[in-house]
This record gives C-alpha cells, structure tokens and sequence, in this order.
C-alpha cells in the first residue's frame, strides 16, 4: 500500500476493522489474566520463564501480524503503524503479553532502518516467520534517556569489543539475536558517536540476566564482558545510530500509545460496568454524583488519547514532518491518562481493587510499566515543546 | 478520481480568490509579508476586518453549506473542509459564535417552515440580523425544564409574560429565540414551546448587566402582555424541549471549539511565554513554566484532533452523539486552564483594568481570563455537561 492512497481521516479503514475482530477473537481464544499470574507464579503449566508464547508468537506470524510492518520481500505484509496498532491495542485490552514491542517495532524496524542487505536478510524473514524474536539494548539507566549511554565499543584490529552492561532490555533473556547500541566516540548524553552491533546472546562474555517486573513481563540485565563482535556485526554507519533509532523510537512510542489505549480503555470499561452491579447505602454506586463526574472527566480524557494516538499513527505512516511531535505527544498522553485511569479504577473498585484476585490492578500495574517505557508524559512534554521550538 | 479533480479545482478556485480578495493587513505577520506590526494603525485594520466580513458574507462563507436560497454557498461538505482549510491558511478567524450563525441556524434549517427559513436564514447568513437566546430565567438555570415564562394563545397570537436572564446581546438583537411555558398542566418537559420573538413588539424592555470583566453583553429581558404572531412558532406547540436540546447541542460544540487554541491571529502561547519569560536558545527559559505551557498546548492539539476526528466519524456515518457535552465540557476547562497560565505569565502586567501603563494586549488577556470563567458556565455548566456525559454515553445509573 503506498502513502498516497491511505486515508488520514481519524476513522478506521473497514480493513482495520476487519483486522481488530481478529485480534480481539484471537486475543480471548488465547489467553485470560489467569495465565498472567501463573507467569508470574511460575506454574508449571505455563512456558513460566518466558512469560509470553512462542507458539502465540508463531500463531500470530501465520496472520501476519508480526510482519505488518516489514515489506513484502521480506514475507512481511508491507502496511503501517495504523495497522500494527490496531493489533497491539487488542493485545493491550487482554494485557497479552507478546515481542511485538520488542522485536518488531524496537529491534526489528532498526534492522529494516539501518542494516545491510545480509542483516536484514538474516532476521526480518525470520521475524516474519514467527521463528525469531530479537531485542534492543539501549537503555542504562531508570529514566528513558536514549542517548545517556556510556557502554563502551572500543575499537581493534577486525572489529570491536563490547564492555558495558545494559539494563531493561525488553524480551532480551529470551531473544534470538541482540541489536545492542553502544559508544563508539563521546561522551555519555552525546548523539554522536553511538553505533548498533547485532550479535547473537551465546557469544562469549555475554551474561544475561532475567528480571521480572511488575506487569509480568520481563526486561533483562544484561552484561557485556569485553565481548568480541566483528565489522559484520555492525549495523548502519558507525557513531550515527541515533539517526536510525530517532524514527524507531517515535514508531515504538506510537505502537506503545497504542498498547495503551486498549489497556486504558479497558480498565475504563471494566470499572463502568462496576459501578453499574456494587450496591451500598441501597443504590448502585455509580448513582452517586462524585464517581459519576470522575467518569465523565475519565472518558473525556480518554477520546482525547485515542484521537491523540490515531493522529500519531496515521502521520507516522504519511511520513509527514509532525510526525515526531505527534508520536511524542500521544505517548505523553496515553501515559498520563492511563495512570489517571489506573488509579481511578483502584479507588472506584474500593478494597476489591486491592486484592489480586480481582483482574483490574493487573491493568494499573501494565499501564505503570508503559508509561515508564520509551519516555513517560514528563519525557515527551519535554520532547515536544523542543520540538515545536520552545 | 473525477471528484478528486473537481475538488483540486475548488481549491485552487478558492485560493486565486482569496489571494486577490483577501486584505493584505489581515494576513499573519510573517517573514515574507515584511510587515512590522507597529506599523500597522488599528484602525486601519478594523476597517479591513469589517469590509472582509461583508465580503465573506457576501459569498456565502458565514454559512458554507446551507443552500444559496439562504444565503449559505450551498457547499457539500468536503468542499467545505476545503473552504475552511484555505481559509485558515491565509489566516482568517472562524466568524466569531453568534446565536444566530451558530446555534439557531442550523435548527432553523431542519426544523423551519419554507416561510420561516426564506423570512430568517438569509438574514442570519449574511450577518444582518442579530439573534439572543432566551433560555434561562431567575429560577431556571441549569434546571432549565422548570422555566415559567408564559405564552398564551389568543387569536392568531401567543401572548407572552416574563423574565429572562443572562440573555447576552439582547440590547442589540433584532430578534430572540424564547422557550415558553404553553402548557403548564403537561408533565414539565412537555409543555414547553420554541417561539421567535421580534425584540421590536411592544412589552419587551431590556436591562444590562455589569460582568466581572466589566461592561458586557448581558442582559436582562422583561416581557409584558408581548403578542407574538403564530407563525413564529418553531415546530410543533409543546415541541420546545426537544429543539432546545438540539440547539444546546450546537451552542456546546461552538464553546468547545473556543478551547482549540488555535484561532486568530493573536499571540500563541509560546510567544508569550518567551517574551514574559525570556529564552535560552528557542526554550522558554522558566522550566516550570514551560512545562506548563506544553501541557497546555498538547492538550489544545488533542481537542482539535477529537474536533477532527468527530468531524471524520460523521463524514463515515458514525457520529458519536452527546460528543458537544464532551467538547464543550473539555474545551471550557481547557480555556480556563490556559487563561490561567496566562495570568501567571504575565505576573503584575496581568493586574491592569484600563488606561496607560499597560498595553492593550495585557488588558486584553486579563479580561478574556475573566470571560472565560462564563464558557465553563454557558450553555450548561461543566457539571451539567459531566451529568449528561454520566447519563447519555456511559450510561451511569440515576
Ligand atoms: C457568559 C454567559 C453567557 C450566557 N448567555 C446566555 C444567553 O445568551 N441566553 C441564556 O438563556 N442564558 C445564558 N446564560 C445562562 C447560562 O445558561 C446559565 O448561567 C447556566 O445554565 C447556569 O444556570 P445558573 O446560572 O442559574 O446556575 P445554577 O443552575 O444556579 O448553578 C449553580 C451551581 O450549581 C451547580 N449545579 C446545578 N445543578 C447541578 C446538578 N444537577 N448537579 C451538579 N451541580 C449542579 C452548577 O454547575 C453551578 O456550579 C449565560 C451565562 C453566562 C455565564
């Protein structure tokens, strides 16, 4: 599909919708919330350490889905982030964990930016097929700061050698192959002088640890003892990855906004149908005036993400010049409301709410993780000030 | 294709027209226009304004898509889109919220007999006629069902007795849009009647009210023994609830619309905040501030975008209904929020009521600060719109 015949209006295409019946039928067919807590349990019955699929993995690549984005030659589907994000807004209302963050719009899209021929060779189709799954290893520190890396590529005679350790690497104690960004020149905060090498996680030096956080999914540590990678294994011109990763990261964020759109408005859904069955003092309490203006507010602010989020995407794939601003403003504000959302459902739901019994913490707890993720509200209002030059 | 084409050439129809029509002092003082603001006399530009808005009106552009028979230029909606497109291109303001224009018009239309839109609609769409709202009374504000204004029949005439509040421009207006009680044995919904009232019968006075952003619009409307004909009644007798919901639902998305952020050509709020502020680089130089400032903007970005978007839903047929209360309840928050920021940008500027040592754009801001306390109360207040969002689309118990 080319940018020229997609439509920019804010409505989705009959394809997308077609697409979101899909997903949904998949998303329940598969998986419940039970399943979360039996990840996080470690129940014997589930792929425990894993937390997430492979075979959903697989499943979801014979549909296409992990190919949306990739082109054609590549055995992908050759679409847009509008379609990737209708299939990750489905997954967020289930809060079904998959690589897609991870291995497609993180990893994978870098690979598809900046790699060679053989690179991309080498991983999309795999990608495609539902065989692989990657990570990137950028972050090192608590707050999403891209370029604040001091992880060291020092540069020897037939390649690099890696020395540093990286931390909430999404999917990496599982992935496949690593596209992990280290400095090759500068200073840590500097653009310049960082550079992408993708290596397999056996290579020696190379220890992985995994962490669990708190929505169940998992980000690893990982550490990088003077690992030896070749010049094959770097990806893109070397000290201009930020080049590549300035694009990744506004597609992720969008995906990301996305994701979070169905998890707000799902959390959002389920605490109107509580306030439609719990009685006290004789009446429903959602007849009671102060949780019903707290509705209305919540369901204004809601609209506002998904036109907010719908916007981000649809100028992602026209490629249009506001398209960073737009990705940066709908992350900020999917984040914001849904850790608004979050928190009202708690205290609407009273002391079920805080019991793990009852499914809608575990959207607080997802929404938590995703806001933090890529930059939250206060990173992208930042971002987007700059942007729009103030 | 064909209609793409068609619509290609509407556009650059517009836009040949506009740059031979459109007055130069009006456009964005920009780089390319070369324009140095002080040298511009206000007067100059409000005489510029007013040939423009007779000539926009002329046109058929205060109404785009009402048929020509009234006045509008009988657009169809996508060249509309291109009309108002073009028109913010080169900067032109959307015509500012009248009750005429913006929240009679369009029920007229629906709802008027041949006679009543051929005597009403071309007056409205070319800004000729003033219109007021008479809607809220001393005891009917937010509980506006309970309203006790009378109309009586007599012959081929209501005979109407009252007292309206808060009708903005009733001093001016040439006409009013009146709820009435005609039935007061019916269940209160029912007996409720839309009339149009020539603000010229005998019986009708007018008094203003002072606002707390100083002289203003407002009124206060009498009626005694006022005869109005028949044939001014809009709908069906008894029929008033129903067209005044549906005009309310006009007058809220027009107060929403004043949230956008985005309309006129007056400073934005960034500008404002550098010249108050000062700026390291392009950054506002307060970082607190600008924070602030950012959310503020970010905000106006996503109620365009929802403005947007709704406006695409109806294009494909699926119009989210109730979204006024939504727009209106957001955006009036929103102009508040920003009015308020503001304020604080300004500190001690913002303190000015009138006369010299305060520039005009400074009185100006602490006025609109205070004005803009009436949007999150006109047209329903804030709470009211929370109460219908509660009811109408989450469907919240009563
Ligand atoms: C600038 C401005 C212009 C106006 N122009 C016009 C006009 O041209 N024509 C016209 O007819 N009217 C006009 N109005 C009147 C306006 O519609 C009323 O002021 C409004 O409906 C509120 O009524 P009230 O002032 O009587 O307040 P009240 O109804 O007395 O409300 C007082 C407070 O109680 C709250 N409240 C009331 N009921 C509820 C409830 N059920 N739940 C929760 N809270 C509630 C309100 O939200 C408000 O905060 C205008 C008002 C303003 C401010």
């Amino acid at each position: 599909m080319t940018t020229a015949t997609r439509s920019s209006a804010l409505v989705p295409t009959e394809e997308q919708e077609l697409l979101r019946r899909s997903v949904r039928e998949f998303a329940s067919a598969r998986f419940d919330i039970a399943q979360l807590r039996a990840y996080r349990d470690g129940e014997a019955s589930v792929e425990a350490p894993l937390c997430y699929s492979r075979a959903h993995w697989r499943e979801m690549a014979e549909l296409g889905w992990t190919g949306i984005l990739f082109p054609e030659e590549y055995g992908g589907l050759g679409l847009g982030h509008a379609e990737l994000g209708v299939v990750l807004e489905e997954l967020g209302r289930r809060l079904l964990p998959q690589p897609l963050l991870s291995t497609v719009l993180l990893a994978g899209s870098a690979i598809l930016r900046g790699g060679s021929e053989a690179q991309k060779q080498a991983v999309l189709p795999g990608i495609c097929a539902g065989e692989l799954v990657l990570a990137l290893a950028f972050q090192e520190q608590g707050r999403f700061a891209p370029w604040q890396v001091a992880m060291r590529a020092t540069r020897v005679a037939d390649g690099y050698r890696l020395a540093g350790e990286k931390r909430f690497v999404l999917d990496g104690h599982d992935a496949d192959q690593l596209l992990v960004l280290a400095r090759t020149a500068g200073k840590p905060g500097a653009r310049d002088g960082l550079t992408l090498f993708l290596l397999d996680p056996q290579t020696p030096g190379v220890e992985c640890v995994r962490t669990s956080l708190l929505d169940v999914r998992n980000a690893a540590r990982i550490r990088f003892a003077d690992v030896k990678v070749s010049m094959s294994q770097v990806v893109g011109a070397v000290d201009r990855a930020a080049l590549i990763l300035d694009p990744v990261f506004d597609g992720a964020a969008a995906g990301l906004s996305a994701e979070l759109v169905g998890v707000l408005s799902e959390a959002f859904e389920r605490t109107l149908a509580y306030l439609k069955i719990r009685r006290q003092f004789g009446a429903l309490i959602g007849s009671f005036q102060a949780l019903k203006h707290r509705a209305a507010d919540m369901f204004c602010e809601r609209e506002l993400a998904v036109s907010m989020t719908l916007a981000a995407l649809r100028a992602l794939d026209a490629g249009r010049a506001d398209a960073p601003a737009l990705a940066s403003a709908a992350k900020a504000r999917t984040s914001d409301v849904a850790n608004l959302i979050g928190r009202e459902a708690i205290q609407m739901f009273g002391g079920i709410g805080m019991t793990d019994e009852e499914e809608i913490g575990f959207f607080m707890k997802r929404a938590r993780a995703a806001e933090t993720t890529l930059g939250d509200g206060a990173y992208h209002r930042d971002r987007f000030a700059t942007l729009n030059g103030f | 294709m064909n209609n793409k084409t068609a619509l290609d050439n509407f556009r650059t129809d517009i836009a040949r027209w506009l740059e031979e029509c459109y007055p130069a002092v009006l456009r964005p003082l920009d780089v390319e226009s070369g324009m140095q603001p002080e040298a511009v006399v206000p007067e100059t530009i409000r005489n510029a304004e007013r040939r423009w808005h007779r000539l926009r009106a002329e046109q058929g552009w205060l109404a785009p898509t009402w048929p020509r028979e009234y006045g509008g230029a009988g657009l169809d909606r996508d060249q509309a889109r291109v009309l108002a497109q073009e028109l913010r291109r080169v900067g032109v303001r959307p015509p500012p919220i009248s009750a005429g224009l913006s929240l009679l018009g369009p029920v007229l239309l629906q709802r008027g007999t041949p006679e009543q839109k051929l005597r009403h609609l071309p007056g409205i769409a070319r800004d000729e006629v003033m219109w007021c709202q008479g809607y809220s009374e001393p005891g009917a504000g937010s509980d506006l069902a309970s309203l006790t204004t009378r109309a009586v029949p007599d012959g081929d005439h209501f005979v109407v007795d009252g007292h309206k509040l808060w009708t903005s421009h009733a001093d001016k207006a040439h006409w009013m849009f009146c709820l009435v009680r005609t039935d007061p044995e019916a269940p209160q919904h029912e007996g409720i009647s839309f009339l149009l009232i020539d603000m010229k019968s005998p019986g009708i006075s007018v008094a203003p009210i002072r606002l707390i952003s100083g002289p203003s619009a407002f009124c206060q409307t009498f009626f005694d023994q006022v005869r109005v004909p028949k044939e001014n009644l809009l709908g069906q007798l008894g029929e008033g609830w129903t067209i005044a919901k549906q005009l309310l639902q006009y007058e809220r998305q027009a107060l929403g619309s004043i949230g956008r952020g985005d309309l006129g050509r007056a400073q934005t709020l960034p500008e404002l905040a550098k010249q108050e502020l000062g700026s390291e680089g392009v950054r506002i130089a307060d970082p607190v501030l600008r924070a602030q400032v950012a959310q503020c903007e970010l905000d106006s970005l996503a109620l365009r975008l929802t403005m947007n978007r709704s406006a695409d839903e109806a294009g494909a047929g699926r119009g989210g209904d109730h979204i006024a209360s939504m727009l209106k309840l957001y955006g009036s928050a929103l102009t508040n929020r920003r009015h308020e920021l503001m304020m604080t940008l300004l500190g001690a500027d913002g303190l000015g009521w009138e006369g010299p040592g305060f520039s005009d754009a400074a009185l100006r801001i602490t006025r609109q600060w205070l004005r803009a306390k009436g949007n999150a109360i006109e047209g329903g207040t804030n709470e009211i719109q929370r109460n219908v969002i509660a009811k109408r689309i989450l469907g919240l118990p009563e």
